[in-house]
């Protein structure tokens, strides 16, 4: 299967194409050379998974992973070097065909989203670049090249954010995300070096092959209370967690929605934000051996999920709406896997959930973000304020984001349905409170998504006084049909026979009582969506204002960002970098002026001795001889 | 009666330091040549006059005089040259007007 190289050198050369020639080429070209690369890849994607899954599984029933293609980039020592190449297992090439999917309908899409924007060709290289990076994350066979192309997304979600370059709100959200994302890569950096420290491996198939070696090797070193192997893992998923958006590390990610809206739908939705869900179940079985951490995963995760669905519930602006039901659906697969564990297939459905979650949230949140985009596209705005009532002139817009509403809520037969479904089995499997905990942010999930439906699409009859709004051309409504019937059939994928925690197959079935206690909630919220948002009324008015406190906390992200603010300005440069900067000018920089102001002085006084006349320079040549002779010659006797 | 070696040895002293004092106390920069030239023929003459006194064999004092005398014609060439260009620029040759170069 060494064709599969083709699927990452592709999006590269057109990166190459389209970033050196720019504006040489026609937008529209540029447009549709690389959406064809894109194509071409995806056919790739889909070839190599169809191969992939059809292969004949071993004897334990696995279907033996792939390297087909590795190289050996830098080698430090025997055991430690760093190689770059092709690592095929169910969920790599899993995320294969949801990235290539997504980045092909993104690339349709903004066809029509971007038409006549400036600097279109630059968007088309930056998107093959993210496309590039992101496909070389997954199929990354050692965690360094990951890190590698972790980085490389990072570069190129930072280069989408800030497209609209002249909008000082883009610049700040694009640094923001890149600096709040960094910092958490120290962390994952550190973990990667003690992690390879003790086990002297990189390679993934090494490490998880022999995920106790972890232990083994660094039995008895302890740092804080904590083994080492636990700090190594757990910074290895402050990595992940700065890219997925976790609880604290969340808020470079409603920001990030300055970006364009089709970059929101495959990098701050699908693809890119998962990157931390894949590294965890990357590295599963390795975090298996350390359970305290999969606590730590399942506390943040469900913190994460609560705080962004009760946030999502107040949002006016419907991107960030849908960034923070994005932060806490990722929540939903970061707990999955934090209650998972590697004994059996039984134990291990959390795995089998997170990912089939993953899958099917990024068709359908890629489809939510899409339909917002044809919605900001016709209404050149977006608030909530400014839309209601589209459902008449928007009718495709109008049913694939219902669609996509009914997925993410929960509504059979839609595939959030099926992997929300597993996911709150595998919880409530392992623990009541969390179980509990995650059905009532479920709720809350069907609340906000039917909040953001009803206003955008329900709300008020007349609307426009200034201009109708029209539906998308073709090349964005294509898409958006496409991700529907994607999330229509999704569901009935049999996505356990081919992805589990050891690869055996596990058939899904569903839990009934678990099902039917969220469809009941999620039915439940919707009706209190419709009660509140379908006619324009002054409920939700009201009730804003009785909670008062609680709506402006929750509308204001509950002060995080002024947390972060506080921390950064006043205690970190207040009372770190103030200090130190003034060490820097006044001790270091003054220790170096003295010595300039000395030899200044020095020379003012002694300057009058280069007269300029020969014959007083001869003058003192010879009554220098003179007394160095004399000197000598009384030294002698 | 052969002349002892002192008294070569006293004339060249005496030479080397009227051309001293001359360089020292002459403006005019032909004059302050002349007195270079002087102090170079006392050196001269020291080598020819050890030479002769202590290795009376050997002809090495005499080439390097010789090879002196040689370099100091080449020498006064060049200085007069460089004075002819000074006297263009400034009409002048008076060693205490060129004082351009100090600090």
């Amino acid at each position: 299967m060494e064709y599969t190289l083709f699927i990452l050198v592709l999006p590269l050369a057109m990166f190459l194409l389209l970033g050196l020639l720019d504006s040489k080429l026609k937008p529209r070209v540029a447009g549709i050379l690389g959406t064809l690369g894109m194509t071409v890849c995806t056919a790739l994607a889909y070839f190599t998974a169809f191969q992939f899954f059809t292969q004949p599984r071993n004897a334990e029933g696995v279907i033996p992973s792939q390297v087909p293609y590795n190289f050996e980039w830098l080698r430090f020592t025997e055991y430690l070097h760093i190689d770059l190449g092709i690592y095929l297992d169910p969920i790599s090439v899993m995320m294969l065909v949801v990235i290539t999917t997504i980045s092909l309908m993104v690339h349709i899409y903004s066809l029509g989203y971007m038409h006549g924007e400036k600097g279109f060709q630059r968007y088309y290289a930056f998107l093959s670049l993210f496309s590039m990076s992101m496909l070389g994350l997954v199929v990354a066979t050692n965690i360094f090249q990951m890190y590698i192309f972790w980085e490389l997304v990072g570069v190129s979600s930072y280069l989408l954010i800030g497209f609209y370059y002249t909008k000082p709100a883009a610049i700040a959200a694009s640094k923001k995300a890149f600096i709040v994302t960094r910092f958490a890569d120290l962390g994952f950096l550190i973990g990667i070096l003690i992690l390879s420290f003790f086990t002297k491996t990189f390679d993934f198939a090494t490490l998880t092959a022999n995920p106790s070696a972890i232990i083994t090797e660094s039995a008895g070193a302890t740092f804080l209370g904590c083994s080492v192997a636990s700090w190594a893992l757990a910074l290895i998923f402050m990595g992940g967690a700065g890219k997925s958006a976790m609880f604290p590390l969340h808020i470079w990610l409603p920001d990030a929605m300055e970006g364009p809206t089709p970059v929101s739908a495959l990098i701050h939705a699908a693809t890119m934000v998962v990157a931390g869900v894949y590294l965890v179940a990357r590295l599963f079985p390795v975090y298996c051996v350390t359970p305290e951490v999969l606590e730590l995963i399942t506390t943040v995760g469900a913190i994460t999920a609560l705080y962004a669905a009760i946030v999502a519930c107040v949002q006016t602006d419907i991107k960030r709406v849908l960034a923070f039901s994005t932060i806490s659906q990722i929540a939903f697969m970061i707990v999955a896997l934090g209650v998972a564990s590697d004994t059996d297939l039984h134990t291990g459905l959390g795995y089998m959930a997170s990912m089939f979650h993953l899958f099917t949230h990024a068709m359908f949140k890629a489809l939510l973000f899409l339909g917002a985009g044809a919605i900001i596209h016709a209404v050149h705005s977006n608030e909530m304020s400014e839309m209601g009532g589209l459902r008449k002139y928007m009718p495709i817009t109008h049913i694939t984001f219902l669609i996509a509403c009914l997925a993410i809520a929960g509504i059979p037969p839609f595939s959030g349905f099926f992997s929300k479904d597993e996911i709150l089995t595998a919880v409530i499997e392992k623990s009541t409170f969390w179980g509990i905990w995650m059905t009532a942010v479920a709720g809350l999930t069907a609340f906000y998504m039917f909040r953001l439906y009803f206003r955008i699409f329900w709300w008020k009859d007349t609307d426009c006084s200034h201009h109708t709004p029209h539906e998308a051309p073709a090349t964005m409504t294509m898409p958006l049909i496409f991700l529907a019937l994607v999330t229509c059939v999704a569901g009935f994928i049999p996505f356990g026979e081919l992805v589990s925690v050891n690869g055996q197959p596990y058939h899904i079935h569903l839990n009934w009582s678990v099902a039917t206690t969220s469809i009941i909630v999620a039915v439940c919220a919707i009706a209190l969506a419709a009660w509140l948002y379908l006619k324009e009324n002054n409920k939700p008015t009201a009730m804003a204002n009785t909670t008062r406190t609680l709506h402006t906390a929750a509308y204001r992200r509950f002060y995080i960002d002024e947390i972060y603010l506080f921390v950064t300005h006043k205690i970190i440069f207040g009372l770190i970098c103030r200090p130190i900067a003034w060490f820097d000018r006044h001790i270091i920089d003054g220790t170096m002026d003295m010595f300039a102001h000395v030899t200044q002085w020095i020379s003012a006084r002694i300057k009058g001795l280069q007269s300029g006349s020969i014959q007083g320079y001869v003058w003192i040549l010879i009554m220098g001889t003179l007394l160095i002779a004399t000197l000598t010659i009384c030294c002698c006797l | 009666m052969e002349i002892p070696m002192i008294y070569y040895i006293v004339l060249s002293l005496v030479m080397f330091f009227a051309g001293v004092y001359g360089f020292i106390t002459r403006k005019n920069m032909l004059m302050m040549l002349i007195s270079i030239e002087l102090m170079l023929n006392a050196v001269d003459i020291n080598f020819a006059v050890f030479n002769r006194f202590l290795f009376p064999g050997q002809m090495e004092g005499m080439i390097f005089s010789i090879f002196a005398i040689a370099i100091a014609a080449a020498e006064t060439a060049i200085a007069i040259a460089i004075i002819i260009n000074i006297y263009r620029h400034i009409r002048n040759i008076d060693a205490d007007n060129l004082d351009d170069m100090k600090y």
